[in-house]
């Protein structure tokens, strides 16, 4: 078993078009559990989901896993807030990335339809992904994600599309992945679900990190006014 | 108006009879076009793929090129193919002039342009809904286009089968390379802008209508093997 953490990141920077989204961002994720990335809007969450995942283009500074970048692309994944349907059944959507893993077909399908079982859609699995609702196709989302036993999972706002019900399986879920070794790196507007999820906050605001630490002293006692105020619901700029 | 109706009843009775030299153009007619598709198809459908997929330095000329390209006189063609193909030109040792072979050639450089820009947009589309998710499960190139050629594959029939059109009614390049030869290279087109020639506009038209109903049997047959519209989901 390899070991991707801990992921140290060193003056990362992404720009586009001259102007810089985020950064500069110096940081160190280890461990077990959830860490947890909050922010207002714009305040560059997304891009350092992706820029961690290596999505987005690093300008400057350093991201570096504890094994070789092509293996430990191997072992991450990344769901979007919108979730990308492959046009093609449930069951396919799933078996797909054990597919362009070179997994035989035979046990990629028993793994899709254990995984569909899962998530609660085992009547759905010879329908198309297209035809699901929100919820089920983020679900379906989450395990395709989860299917190639990622260590470390990106989630980019999963659940801001969902109602109450969807949420909380999507959390069941994620907590079961959790339990499993999976290391979560989410975003979220969500603070409830930051508290359920999170072992680790992280608050961002205009493209750095303003604060970074264990999730009870974060809600407890956040050392900058900044988070606190954001936490207070104040609408922090 | 007498005409068109002489010429109906030409083609139902050229038809009903399985009249043996309109069988044997039938179905060269078929054979050269099927086989320019299958050709052409094969070459435009990847190269749509890719032009979808990878970003290189000279990727917008080469679409637009090709867009352009879609327009091609079918003429020109033919008379680059004959002084390719003739005696004295570059691959005249193959002695491929004046046959099928040359037909197939020649509707092959005319229907790739067409398929690959039709290809081409559709698999923009949706290689702009699934980079993301690719990006992030950092499939191979070859991945990416087989996945997209296969999510796809609905848009591309279409965009085969608007070459199968081109290429099926096409006639200005086959006369040329194919020089419409009775019983060798004669085909529905070259047929009946011969019987045109020669006045016999009953059986031109006999023939025409046979032509249109090849094109619609075609058609259909290939929509009902790959079963596009029946399963209404995308």
């Amino acid at each position: 078993m390899s070991h991707l953490l801990p992921l140290t990141v060193q003056g990362a920077e992404t720009t586009h078009r001259g102007k810089r989204l985020v950064g500069p961002i110096d940081l160190t994720i280890e461990g077990a559990g959830a860490t947890v990335i909050v922010g207002p809007n714009g305040s560059g969450k997304t891009t350092l989901l992706r820029l961690l995942h290596g999505a987005a283009r690093l300008t400057h500074g350093e991201i570096a896993w504890n094994c070789p970048m092509d293996e430990a692309q191997l072992h991450q994944a990344f769901v979007f807030q919108r979730p990308v349907m492959l046009r093609r059944t449930v069951l396919e959507n799933l078996i797909y990335p054990l597919k362009v893993r070179g997994t035989s077909k035979r046990e990629a399908r028993k793994s899709a339809v254990a995984w569909a079982a899962k998530i609660g859609l085992s009547d759905m699995i010879d329908r198309s992904a297209l035809v699901l609702s929100g919820g089920e196709q983020q679900k379906l989302a989450l395990a395709r994600a989860l299917i190639t036993a990622p260590k470390v999972l990106f989630l980019d706002e999963p659940c801001a599309a969902l109602d109450g019900r969807a949420t909380r399986e999507v959390e069941v879920i994620l907590q079961a992945a959790k339990q499993n070794g999976t290391r979560l790196i989410l975003s979220t507007h969500d603070m409830g679900q930051a508290r359920r999820l999170a072992d680790e906050m992280l608050f961002m605001l205009g493209g750095k990190i303003h604060e970074f630490g264990p999730a009870d002293t974060f809600f407890e006692a956040a050392q900058t006014a900044s988070a606190r105020a954001f936490l207070k619901g104040d609408i922090v700029e | 108006m007498a005409d068109i109706w002489l010429g109906l009843s030409q083609a139902f009775w050229l038809v009903i009879t399985f009249d043996a030299e309109l069988m044997e153009i039938t179905l060269r007619s078929l054979m050269v076009s099927l086989s320019a598709l299958v050709i052409a198809s094969a070459i435009a459908l990847p190269l749509a793929a890719l032009l979808a997929v990878r970003r290189f330095r000279w990727r917008r000329w080469v679409i637009a090129i090709l867009n352009a390209l879609m327009g091609l006189p079918p003429v020109v063609v033919g008379l680059i193919v004959y002084v390719v193909l003739s005696r004295s030109g570059p691959l005249g040792v193959l002695g491929l002039l004046f046959t099928p072979t040359a037909m197939v050639i020649a509707q092959v450089i005319i229907i790739v342009p067409l398929i690959a820009s039709v290809a081409h947009q559709a698999l923009r589309d949706l290689w702009s809904e699934y980079h993301d998710l690719l990006i992030s499960m950092h499939v191979t190139q070859g991945q990416k286009v087989a996945t997209l050629l296969w999510d796809a594959r609905r848009a591309l029939l279409t965009a085969s089968l608007a070459g199968f059109g081109r290429a099926i009614g096409e006639v200005g390049a086959i006369m040329i390379v194919g020089g419409n030869i009775d019983n060798v290279t004669r085909v529905l087109t070259t047929a009946i802008a011969l019987e045109t020639g020669k006045g016999e506009f009953a059986l031109a038209l006999g023939l025409g209508f046979v032509l249109i109903g090849l094109a619609i049997a075609v058609n259909l047959s290939i929509h009902a093997l790959s079963r596009t519209e029946v399963e209404a989901r995308w």
